[in-house]
């Protein structure tokens, strides 16, 4: 079970850094979001696999280790939030720039605009 | 006592001047002068007991772990800089009255000096080597202030930004120079350091220190070959460079090397280091000045060769010596500064500084000169003068030494040589000034200052006479005292006497002012040979030197910097894969380690969907939408996976924050390009994949590791006290509203951070909106079908009703205010979805703003709450109680920490979401504020 937990995380990791390669917003913001997945997966492993053991005193015999639940628990909300901002800040680039790269290759910028 | 005080009322006095600029310039002088004038009473009310001996010592613990603490620590070399500081200052107040016009902002000069003194104060009372090094820096920073304090002149803005490039680079090193003090001594306090000498002088790192150190020291005050900054500092107005560049900020490398003496002196690179640059100074300045034409310059060059002199004393390693160095950095401080004054008032007085001009002032300002004229004579070096004696002493001590071997007899001679140049440019500054003919086309007719202007030169020029005459009565014991704490115990035997019999000493004298008189009155042959040398100027060189580094730095960056993401993140990773080389090799025995738990079916499954997902996405990625469904396929998988192994909490946050990602998304996916057109060539490709493939491996291998070692966790803590201490049996709930508040509290924070950015950027959007579908069919004519419309306002109260038991039960079931919130939030952005922003708009009256920063509030205020009972912020409290009819309940300021939470996971989400939903409409924000 563990080996396929840890290939998993590695296929997600995977496939998150190839979409943050691409040349435009949006794949990235895509890729962002698997990746968080994967460090979520990662982060949370750290307190070991467990089956039937959640951290409600009283409910089974041993538990789960409840620290990384209780990190990856905000890291989850963080990370909508900050998936939020990447994506916004995406869009805004987009309206103001005109187009939605972020390999560097801008068109030329028309004379009233100043360069960004 | 009020040791602290001495430092922080000079700090309070910054703001006087600023505050009092309307009384008029003689008050606000007055009140100015006030608060040096109190930590001076205060410095000699605790002068008594560092007399007998005492140190006084007085710490606030800031950081105690990392070493860090606000210590002042008053011995006798830091009573004689604080005397000279505080002393020198208030003269320098009362001169800068007279001595700025009208059209000068008063106020702010003055707050910039009270700052300097500040900054010095802290200096030479520091107990901490961190807090003398920030001092250090403010007297860099607040120096570069008073430099450029006339700012319209280019002469003084490049003056003040050399000065501070050389002593800010000096301080840098000098940090290296102190954490690597600290690390091999154990601490930062300076009693500490200072009974570490031995420890220190025999580690492998002193060579290393000690040139760091010295860098700082030598750069400060201006030792060759860092000494070209000073005269381009005469840019600063005259009382500036009386206060800092004669008697204070350059004497702050004196005071380092005089107070690390007991630590880092005695050994051969010191005197190596310490001696041979001194002596280079000396005679290096002594020389330049006697060809300055600027008065200034002239006086510039002039303390270059003095401060060379100290720095020799320090650094031929006896104690005589030592003692010395302190007697000169007194005298040299007296004489300077009065000169610098008189210098002052002649270009005040006459609109010139240049010698050339200069003549026969001696007519003019007779009282005037003969200050100047004592003072200049007392720089020579002439008996009944103080110069004279430390210069003796320094005579003696150079034939005393026998470091060089064989050379050794060089040392005394070049210091005569020395002397013979210093004796000369004295008379150049009297005779060229006050006599030899008439002046040269003044732009003023010269007359004597304001009465009160010459009062500290008075002052000043008395002490040199009285030290001269009776410097027994008048320094001895403060010498004694000072020159005890710079060598750590011991004092030799001197004597402070005018006359000690014909001997050699006294003969360098008398051949030094003979040679000065000859060279003095044959001085335009030697100007006309020196007039053969191209004077290189050190402003231009220094400032080709800047331009070039700048242009090198702005080619690095535009090399790396060429805005492609792609790039910055292919290098990111690749370094990160580069550092995880090692560490991975060393990660042995990954395959020893096996499994615990048998794959079982439906986990297989699992991992074969979310692999299906997660390649699909990547596979599909050019056609947007097809993505995102299979990437919230993924997202699924990634929840039920947490649900598998026991964390039902983050199984439920996972899947609404998974809801609530997907609208977002499809919502952002409306304003973009509905797919991505295919721009990467194969190569590309190949280069990506294989990083991807890498890192993934990488990744999977370590996690791998992780997971199959052996767990040694805190948890058990948590587990333990969940219930008692916590009053909750889901022990992830108490960790995020208890025993963890504090992170959970900045979680949040920065959540509803997030938010109001988010919120910024949408604002001044400006978006084309597609009329028509990726295809190019027409939006569906109806926006708000009625089936959605009904069963969601159906669902509504239901969907509230689960959030609110998921809330309440939270802390002893799955559950809390991060689910409860972003429960609450799905339910009202399916209202909007269902209904549109105009049908909300008129039901639901919220500011989401308000919403953020109430939950922020009320999470804040429940954690300053337990203060009241004096405990540390966010300590939880809970008690059970009992009413008729409920039966026995639980209440807990958990509960209303979790609140908080709550709230601000709502305002929050929604405040990004509802705004972006916005945008299609006639609702937009943007549409708002051009109305």
């Amino acid at each position: 079970m563990e080996g396929l937990y840890a290939f998993s995380v590695g296929l997600l990791t995977a496939c998150g850094v190839f979409l943050t390669l691409r040349g435009r917003s949006f794949p990235v913001v895509v890729g962002i979001t698997l990746l968080s997945y994967a460090v979520n997966l990662f982060l949370f492993s750290s307190g070991r696999l467990k089956m039937d053991g959640a951290a409600v005193l009283g409910a089974s015999e041993s538990y789960a280790d409840p620290l990384p639940q209780a990190l990856v628990l905000t890291a989850i909300v963080i990370g909508f939030a900050m998936t939020a901002f990447v994506l916004i800040l995406a869009m805004r680039s987009r309206a103001d720039l005109g187009n939605d790269h972020v390999d560097g290759r801008l068109p030329p910028p028309p004379k009233d605009q100043k360069k960004c | 006592m009020g040791l602290f005080w001495i430092p922080l009322l000079p700090l309070l006095g910054t703001v006087v001047p600023l505050l009092s600029s309307r009384f008029g310039r003689s008050f606000l002088a007055l009140f100015t002068a006030i608060p040096p004038l109190l930590a001076l009473l205060l410095l000699l009310q605790l002068a008594p007991s560092v007399f007998n001996g005492e140190v006084i010592y007085q710490s606030f613990d800031w950081i105690p772990l990392a070493g860090l603490s606000l210590t002042f620590r008053l011995d006798g070399l830091a009573l004689l800089f604080a005397l000279l500081i505080l002393g020198i200052g208030l003269l320098v107040i009362l001169y800068a009255r007279y001595y700025l016009s009208a059209k000068d902002n008063m106020g702010l000069f003055y707050a910039y000096l009270i700052l300097f003194m500040t900054a010095m104060l802290g200096i030479v009372l520091s107990g901490n080597l961190i807090q003398l090094w920030l001092f250090w820096e403010l007297t860099s920073i607040s120096s570069f202030l008073l430099i450029s304090f006339w700012s319209h002149k280019s002469e003084a803005r490049k003056g003040a930004r050399m000065a501070l490039t050389i002593t800010g680079a000096g301080g840098l090193a000098l940090l290296a120079g102190l954490l690597l003090v600290g690390k091999i001594v154990g601490s930062f306090d300076l009693s500490v350091v200072l009974a570490s000498g031995d420890l220190l002088r025999q580690h492998a790192a002193y060579p290393v220190v000690l040139v760091l150190v010295l860098l700082g020291a030598f750069t400060k005050s201006a030792q060759f070959p860092f000494h070209f900054w000073l005269p381009h500092a005469m840019a600063a107005p005259t009382p500036v460079s009386a206060y800092l560049h004669s008697a204070t900020m350059v004497k702050a490398g004196i005071f380092l090397m005089a107070r690390f003496y007991p630590v880092l002196a005695g050994t051969e690179l010191w005197f190596l280091i310490v001696s041979m640059t001194g002596l280079i100074t000396l005679l290096l300045g002594a020389y330049v000045a006697l060809f300055k034409h600027d008065l200034k310059g002239l006086l510039a060059y002039s303390t270059i060769s003095h401060l060379g002199l100290i720095t020799l004393l320090l650094g031929m390693n006896t104690q005589l010596s030592t003692v010395a160095a302190v007697f000169h950095i007194i005298n040299h401080a007296i004489f300077k500064a009065s000169l610098f004054m008189a210098a002052g008032i002649i270009d005040h007085e006459s609109g010139t500084r240049d010698m050339r001009r200069l003549n026969g002032l001696w007519k003019y300002m007779p009282h005037t000169a003969t200050l100047a004229m004592v003072a200049a004579a007392s720089m020579a070096g002439v008996p009944l003068l103080n110069g004279f004696l430390s210069k003796e002493m320094f005579f003696a001590e150079t034939l005393d030494q026998v470091t060089l071997g064989s050379l050794s007899w060089m040392v005394p001679v070049l210091a005569t040589l020395g002397a013979v140049f210093s004796v000369a440019y004295s008379a150049r500054f009297i005779h060229d000034v006050f006599f030899n003919g008439e002046p040269v086309d003044l732009p003023k007719t010269p007359h004597e200052p304001p009465r009160y202007m010459k009062v500290p030169v008075e002052i000043l020029v008395a002490l040199c006479l009285l030290l001269g005459i009776f410097p027994g009565v008048i320094v001895g014991p403060l010498l004694a005292l000072a020159s005890t704490s710079v060598l750590g115990g011991e004092l030799p035997y001197y004597s402070l006497s005018i006359w000690h019999g014909f001997n050699l000493p006294l003969l360098m004298s008398f051949l030094a002012m003979l040679g000065g008189l000859i060279i003095y009155h044959n001085r335009r042959h030697l100007f006309r040979f020196q007039s053969q040398f191209p004077e290189p100027d050190a402003k231009l060189i220094f400032e080709w030197l800047v331009q070039r580094l700048v242009r090198l730095c702005s080619a690095i960056i535009d090399k790396l910097e060429n805005g492609s993401l792609q790039r910055y993140v292919f290098l990111l990773l690749l370094a990160a894969l580069v550092l995880m080389a090692g560490p991975m090799i060393d990660l042995n025995a990954t395959l020893g380690h096996q499994s615990s738990m048998p794959v079982d079916t439906v986990s297989l499954i699992g991992a074969l969907l979310l692999a299906a997902g997660a390649i699909a996405t990547v596979i599909l990625n050019r056609r947007r939408l097809v993505s995102l469904l299979t990437l919230s396929v993924v997202g699924l998988i990634v929840s039920l996976a947490f649900a598998r192994f026991s964390a039902p909490d983050l199984a439920l946050t996972q899947l609404s924050v998974e809801v609530v990602t997907m609208i977002l998304l499809l919502l952002a996916l409306f304003f973009l390009p509905q797919s991505t057109p295919k721009e990467s060539n194969p190569r590309r490709l190949v280069r990506d994949l294989s990083l991807a493939g890498l890192i993934g491996g990488v990744i999977g291998t370590i996690n791998y590791a992780m997971i199959t070692r052996p767990l040694d966790s805190i948890s058990g803590f948590f587990l333990e006290n969940s219930k008692t201490g916590g009053g909750g049996t889901n022990v992830v709930n108490v960790i995020l509203v208890d025993f963890r508040g504090m992170d959970t509290f900045g979680e949040v924070a920065v959540l509803g951070i997030a938010a109001l950015g988010i919120f910024k950027l949408i604002v001044h959007m400006r978006l084309y909106m597609p009329s028509t579908d990726g295809n190019g069919l027409p939006w569906s004519p109806d926006r708000h079908p009625m089936m959605l419309a009904i069963v969601s306002q159906s669902l509504l109260p239901l969907a509230l009703l689960v959030s609110v038991y998921i809330f309440l039960r939270g802390h002893n079931q799955p559950g809390g205010g991060f689910i409860a919130g972003l429960i609450t939030s799905v339910a009202i952005i399916q209202q909007y979805i269902a209904h549109g922003v105009d049908w909300i708009k008129e039901r639901l009256r919220i500011n989401y703003q308000w919403m953020v920063a109430s939950g922020l509030l009320i999470a804040g205020l429940t954690g300053i709450g337990s203060w009241f009972f004096g405990r540390p912020f966010l300590t939880s409290w809970f008690d059970y109680f009992s009413l008729p009819w409920v039966g026995k309940f639980e209440l807990a300021s958990a509960m209303v920490f979790d609140l908080g939470v709550y709230l601000t996971v709502v305002g929050a989400t929604l405040l990004i979401l509802a705004n972006l939903g916005k945008l299609t409409t006639s609702h937009s924000p943007a549409a708002k504020e051009n109305n």
